[in-house]
């Protein structure tokens, strides 16, 4: 006699199971299993980079959000974390890791020189990724504590819980990469 | 050890160089001395060189540019005497046509402070094994330190100049 | 003729002719690299393993600080001066405040004196904290870097409680710190030097005279002391050579001279010898801010700025009933400052070597010139030479250890 129970989850994930088995819609098991193994690929500059090593330390550790390993390779990488500024001189070559990265990709923009620029609004550097790349969770500060670092990380991944499958494929998705010149 | 004082270098290099040497000045217990350019290598090699004052280690190259001034553009020399502990800093001014010999014989950490005061001023280094752009785009075409250009991307259009007071 | 027969009897003889044909590779070592803490690129050419020569691109995080600095107020070139060497803010600061003092000719008192010591030091070691464990860390070594991290904060602990911040710390004012530290700071500094060397301790037992750590580094990387020279090294890299300078010592700032340490110097100038060195200098910095909190115990308490009407803030009381308080206060934070016309250059021993400051003031309320000496930018010159000849996992170790930051680099 199988008991059927209704259990809610964080999402509102209810599901029936029961011994053996477990009813859910593929999207939200899908989104539930992204966003817990998010390999980020830590494209850090500057200082940002300096708090990003805090937070993948002991104290504030980003490996038991699924993050253990960090990908140096766009191709494995799910998650493009640029921390610290970027220059004009710098640009082609995140938008060259963004390019390479595959399907699905999303973007968290770390402290406010990758935002905004930062403090310098100078010649040299450029005023913000997102005129380059587009962009999924800003983290403002300069540079942010790791517990900013980390509720923007889990931002992005309510992002991923609630993606819908369809979403890369979608007419929406290919105008928002037009506009940034991406194919 | 013995004591070196500013105005002994003064007095040495005076001797040698006598009119080559334009003015000089001793700011904050540092000895200040601006030499006509064409002479930047002869003085560095005779202070590398000399028994008695042995600056052998280059601190650092920098470039300044005075615009109302008839020879704009300076490179400034800072040298350090490590047997005697007396710092000096050596100050060449150019105009913009004229160019100034490098002084990567002598140092081989020139090379790049060079290149960086190149990059900024566009203060040529003749003899120089590879003067390119350092820091900024190589695409640039001013060279941003110099005092007519603006702090801030001109191009830029998210950030209205009237709203951050400018 | 037997011979011939029986040994190359099976062989293709056309195989064995001529010389074999050597083709060099080019390979792109960033600038977005694990291994090079910090963007800046590499093309290297090598011959199989070998590396040739290589060519480096630096610039990708230029920021144009001194061209900022002629448009700020001399309390906000500050915060630009935490992000040159981001490891160890402090210094920075400390190093711009005493320039900005020697313009001004600020009397700085003794206690304010050994407080700064004590906050450079923190960072000395802080720095030298993540260089040592990042060397760890590219030589396989991965725990180390997890373990020393949880001291670096720490120290930040101890930031936090003087200035707020952790890493970009803005720390003091030009003649002397915001206000008085709080008691919590004094303690988590005593209980910091007591229990870091233990900490220290164990790191340095990993990785000291652990046989593969040392077939590694030892003779990678090398340059003789009169390379160094004529490369403008300064700092451990220097020290690591042979040459015993240090600006702490050479020319005195901030009463360095009332403390008694030691200089740890090296012989060749290799990989070895740095890691070395760096664990020595953390040593010595132990010594040396338990000197100062001793010292700072036996000078007049409460005492935490110079007597500078002018340049410093004055109490808020004062502010809100006096005239000449309330001028000043406005002024100070307007930015008018009364700077002579001059120039002056100033030194400290930072992280990585000199930092020095070239400050040429017109008399305004922002400098004319401001030049950064950043030590890092005038090393990495070198690092080609160092690298020629040996393979490419050594060039990563070599570049580990020469504690290359990259907002000193390009500024």
């Amino acid at each position: 006699m199988t008991q059927v129970t209704s259990i809610k989850y964080g999402n509102n994930l209810s599901t029936y199971n029961g011994p053996g088995f477990q009813l859910t819609s593929l999207d939200k098991a899908i989104g539930l299993a992204r966003k817990n193994s998010l390999w980020p690929l830590p494209f850090a500059t500057s200082c940002c980079g300096i708090e990003f090593m805090a937070t993948m330390a002991a104290t504030y550790d980003l490996a038991r959000f699924g993050s253990e390993r960090l990908s140096f390779s766009p191709r494995q990488a799910d998650l493009l974390i640029v921390a610290g500024t970027i220059s004009k001189k710098l640009g082609p070559v995140l938008k060259q890791v963004y390019i390479q990265m595959a399907e699905p990709k999303w973007v968290l923009s770390v402290g406010a020189c990758a935002s905004s620029g930062g403090i310098f609004d100078t010649y040299s550097v450029l005023q913000g990724i997102d005129e380059i790349i587009p962009v999924d969770v800003y983290v403002p500060g300069c540079p942010p504590r790791p517990e900013q670092i980390l509720d923007g990380f889990m931002r992005i991944q309510d992002l991923v819980a609630h993606e819908s499958l369809r979403r890369r494929n979608s007419e929406h998705y290919k105008q928002l990469l037009a506009k940034y010149d991406i194919e | 050890m013995a004591i070196l004082e500013n105005n002994t270098v003064l007095e040495k290099l005076k001797e040698k160089f006598g009119a080559y040497i334009i003015s000089s000045e001793e700011q904050y217990g540092m000895l200040s001395v601006t030499a006509d350019s064409a002479f930047n290598i002869d003085i560095l090699k005779f202070l590398w060189e000399d028994k008695d004052l042995e600056f052998r280690f280059l601190t650092d190259i920098c470039g300044i540019h005075y615009p109302n001034s008839p020879q704009p553009f300076g490179v400034i020399y800072h040298l350090h005497s490590f047997k005697y502990n007396v710092r000096l800093r050596l100050k060449c001014f150019i105009t913009e046509e004229q160019s100034i010999s490098t002084a990567t014989m002598i140092y081989a950490s020139a090379n790049w402070m060079e290149r960086e005061t190149y990059d900024f001023f566009g203060i040529i280094f003749s003899g120089h094994p590879n003067l390119k752009r350092i820091l900024n785009m190589d695409e640039l075409t001013v060279f941003p330190m110099r005092k007519q250009y603006p702090l801030e991307d001109p191009n830029r259009v998210d950030k209205k100049d009237y709203y951050f007071g400018r | 003729m037997q011979q011939d027969t029986q040994l190359t009897e099976g062989i293709d003889k056309d195989l064995i002719v001529g010389e074999p044909e050597v083709e060099y590779t080019t390979l792109n070592l960033g600038p977005t690299h694990p291994a090079t803490h910090g963007i800046f690129q590499n093309i290297l050419k090598m011959d199989g393993e070998k590396i040739i020569s290589s060519e480096q691109t630096v610039g990708y995080i230029h920021r144009a600080f001194e061209k900022i600095a002629e448009h700020r107020p001399f309390y906000q070139i500050t915060t630009l001066t935490d992000r040159l060497n981001y490891c160890s803010s402090p210094i920075n600061n400390m190093g711009w405040h005493m320039t900005v003092e020697k313009l001004l000719n600020i009397e700085i008192p003794k206690r304010v004196q050994y407080m700064r010591v004590v906050i450079m030091e923190l960072a000395r070691i802080a720095d030298h904290i993540i260089c040592n464990s990042v060397l760890g860390v590219d030589t396989g070594a991965l725990t180390g870097f997890l373990y020393v991290f949880q001291e670096r904060e720490k120290i930040y602990d101890i930031f936090e409680q003087i200035c707020g911040a952790r890493l970009t710390t803005n720390i003091g004012r030009v003649g002397g710190f915001e206000r008085e530290w709080p008691e919590k700071a004094f303690q988590l500094t005593e209980k910091f030097i007591k229990e870091f060397p233990k900490v220290w301790k164990e790191f340095e037992g990993l990785l000291a005279r652990n046989r593969i750590f040392m077939d590694r580094t030892i003779g990678v990387g090398a340059i003789s002391a009169e390379r160094a020279l004529s490369y403008g090294f300064t700092g451990p890299n220097l020290r690591a050579a042979g040459v015993d300078y240090d600006v702490r010592v050479m020319t005195s700032y901030s009463s360095y001279e009332d403390f008694t340490f030691d200089i740890p110097v090296g012989e060749n100038g290799d990989t070895y010898d740095r890691f070395m060195v760096l664990n020595g200098e953390i040593w010595e910095s132990l010594k040396i801010i338990r000197q100062a909190l001793d010292k700072i115990k036996q000078e007049p308490q409460g005492v935490y700025r110079a007597d500078a009407p002018n340049v410093v803030l004055p109490p808020k009381e004062e502010v809100y009933n006096n005239m000449e308080a309330l001028i000043y206060h406005f002024k100070i934070v307007m930015g008018e400052v009364d700077a002579p016309v001059g120039e002056v250059y100033h030194a400290v021993e930072g992280g990585n070597g000199e930092l020095g400051f070239y400050l040429v003031s017109d008399g305004g309320r922002t400098p004319y010139r401001l030049h950064f000496r950043r030590p890092c930018f005038i090393y990495y010159q070198a690092y080609p030479e160092m690298i020629s000849g040996s393979l490419l996992s050594d060039a990563v170790v070599t570049l580990s250890s020469l504690n290359v930051i990259a907002g000193e680099l390009d500024a």
